[in-house]
């Protein structure tokens, strides 16, 4: 069953068609994930789901609710972290989560258990007595998620909720996520710019000038690319870069620090290996996986190829 | 030979009560892309700031280009480029005259420079456009662009590739690398971990202190002690922890959809490693050796 269920969102802010017929549709238990620059429309399309802003086209379904219609319905379904989302910093952890409980209705009896429950779940159990001006970044944030999950929601947007912070943080925060939606089989929304992150969702959507250019399981939008990277260890990977780019039957070549990324136009990847070991013998070339960058980047050539503006 | 540009010698800021920075040293040679790696609010910027002079250390000191950082530092900006996060462009002038702008605070007059300037970042073709209506690849494009018009020896960039795409931030990159070459020593501020490993160099800060500062490869040979093997398995939490009530294993990560495991070989070889995972009801296990990050590094030192 889809807890989230959109069609065709559009959102307009003056001339910029900031979401330009988002359609997503993400069923209990699945990590969905928008990848894209800043400027791409995630923030956006998270604000419609929440209701934070009135689509020009297409709605919104939380749990079968319509978000304009039934807002009420809806909203109790939904917890949300947004980017900047606003601790009390001179009250107490405690007071700060009791503080989102009883703005969502639960009552003191409800609350304390759950609060408890949350805090010791994201490892503030023994934090709750200080005062949230003086948490670090990572715990503002994992307080921030416990306070998000106060009222059981079955639909969990994130927005951006590891940008900026270290990556000790970044592997606690995704180890929550993932755990929780595994015991409480929620809907989740999350948004990221780190292509490493994104390969830790179900599914995600590739998010670019408002719209969702590719979408699927990392598995399936890597598999696009299935045998079309070749890896070059080089010494000198600018010099380099230019020649390999005009290489016969190579479409694009990008430097990785030492190592060069060729992508081969399809089905050309044997013969490409062979000419490339013939000419260049000092440097080690070997056919690897494609990263979810690599699909990101050939996706984005394609589109711009087609017309579509740049960023 | 080497030549050391830039030192900085228990270097340290305090705003009140709060240390931004503490104590730290190090060195950055003629030629380096030096990667400067942190969270947010770590102090990576409070950093550059002191050694471009525009904050006074609390304690100890930074020399640039044999400059002391704060008491010449006209010297400095003179010889140094900066572009920070949020850098200022005039969206009503067209990109040439933003350019041109700039460059008259420098007093460069010379209106070839400001032709090489555009060509170097890519802007030529774009010298007339109103800068309003660039994308955030080239606006970022331009701003490197005015970092450089007056030929600096030191480009210092903070965390300019926060929040471009992949392709906008790859080509930035090899802009980077092409300026290395052309014998420009680079100082980058980011917390994208991917990017520290195209670096000659990689500093780890987290609190205010430096934790590390060397060679990707020497910094991975220095910390990370162990097997690397990388574990998929149908269910990643359930893996995660059997892997983690293994005796000998120092740590674990998710790598994208994988478990990212260092072992001490010596309490765990593979083959003890591979039958405790695979006695225990898990479903879909397979083992393959994995590939030691600057993440792995980070979370080492860290933890």
């Amino acid at each position: 069953m889809n807890l989230i269920e959109t069609s065709g969102l559009v959102k307009r802010f003056n001339d910029l068609t900031a979401v330009d017929g988002v359609s997503l549709n993400v069923p209990q238990g699945e990590i969905f994930g928008l990848v894209g620059s800043d400027g791409a429309g995630k923030t956006t399309t998270l604000r419609l789901l929440v209701g934070a802003l009135r689509p020009d086209e297409g709605d919104v379904q939380i749990c079968g609710h319509d978000i304009l219609t039934q807002t009420d319905q809806a909203r109790e379904k939904i917890g949300y972290l947004s980017q900047r989302f606003s601790l009390y910093e001179d009250l107490t952890v405690l007071e700060n989560i009791r503080f989102f409980a009883e703005v969502r209705g639960l009552e003191l009896k409800d609350w304390k258990p759950r609060c408890m429950e949350l805090l010791s779940f994201v490892g503030l159990q023994n934090f709750t007595e200080r005062k949230a001006g003086q948490l670090s970044g990572g715990m503002k944030q994992k307080l921030g998620l416990a306070a998000a999950l106060v009222s059981r929601p079955q639909v969990l947007l994130l927005d951006e909720p590891t940008t900026g912070v270290d990556p000790a943080t970044r592997q606690d925060f995704w180890q929550l996520i993932i755990r929780i939606v595994g015991n409480e089989g929620m809907a989740v929304v999350i948004t990221t710019p780190y292509m490493d992150e994104a390969a830790r969702c179900n599914r995600l959507g590739f998010m670019r000038s408002g719209r969702i250019i590719a979408e699927g399981s990392p598995t399936q939008l890597r598999g696009r690319l299935e045998g079309r990277i070749l890896e070059v260890q080089t010494t000198s990977p600018i010099r380099l870069v230019e020649s390999m780019k005009d290489f016969p039957g190579v479409e694009d070549a990008r430097a990785f620090g030492d190592k060069l990324h060729l992508r081969v136009q399809p089905g050309k990847s044997d013969r490409v290996l062979k000419n490339l070991k013939r000419e260049h013998c000092k440097e080690v070339i070997r056919p690897i996986p494609a990263t979810l960058e690599d699909v990101f980047i050939s996706l984005t050539q394609n589109s711009d190829k087609e017309g579509a503006p740049h960023d | 030979m080497t030549e050391t540009l830039v030192v900085a010698k228990d270097l340290t800021r305090r705003f009140g009560d709060f240390i931004a920075v503490d104590h730290i040293n190090f060195e950055v040679q003629a030629g380096e892309i030096v990667g400067y790696l942190g969270p947010n609010g770590c102090g990576k910027t409070t950093t550059i700031r002191m050694l471009l002079g525009l904050l006074e250390p609390s304690e100890g000191s930074a020399s640039v280009l044999g400059y002391d950082a704060f008491h010449q530092t006209e010297e400095v900006r003179a010889r140094c480029g900066y572009m920070s996060q949020k850098f200022a462009l005039y969206d009503e002038l067209t990109v040439l005259e933003n350019l041109a702008f700039y460059a008259g605070v420098y007093s460069i007059k010379d209106k070839n420079r400001i032709t090489q300037t555009l060509e170097l970042v890519g802007l030529k073709e774009r010298q007339k456009e109103i800068t309003a209506g660039l994308s955030a690849g080239w606006r970022q494009r331009l701003a490197l662009g005015i970092a450089l018009v007056h030929h600096p020896r030191i480009l210092f960039l903070d965390e300019t590739t926060s929040g471009v795409d992949p392709v906008a931030r790859r080509e930035f990159w090899d802009l980077i690398y092409g300026l290395a070459q052309g014998g420009v020593t680079i100082f980058i501020t980011t917390h994208y971990m991917d990017e520290a490993e195209y670096c000659s160099k990689v500093g780890l800060m987290k609190d205010g202190r430096l934790l590390a500062m060397d060679q990707p490869t020497r910094l991975k040979k220095t910390y990370i002690k162990g097997d690397i093997w990388d574990v998929a398995a149908e269910n990643l939490m359930a893996a995660i922890d059997k892997v983690n009530s293994i005796p000998g294993v120092l740590q674990t990560s998710l790598l994208g959809d994988l478990v990212h495991v260092l072992v001490d070989p010596k309490i765990c070889p593979r083959h003890k490693f591979e039958r405790q995972l695979k006695t225990n009801g898990l479903r879909g296990v397979k083992i393959t050796p994995g590939e030691p990050s600057l993440e792995d590094v980070f979370m080492g030192l860290t933890r």
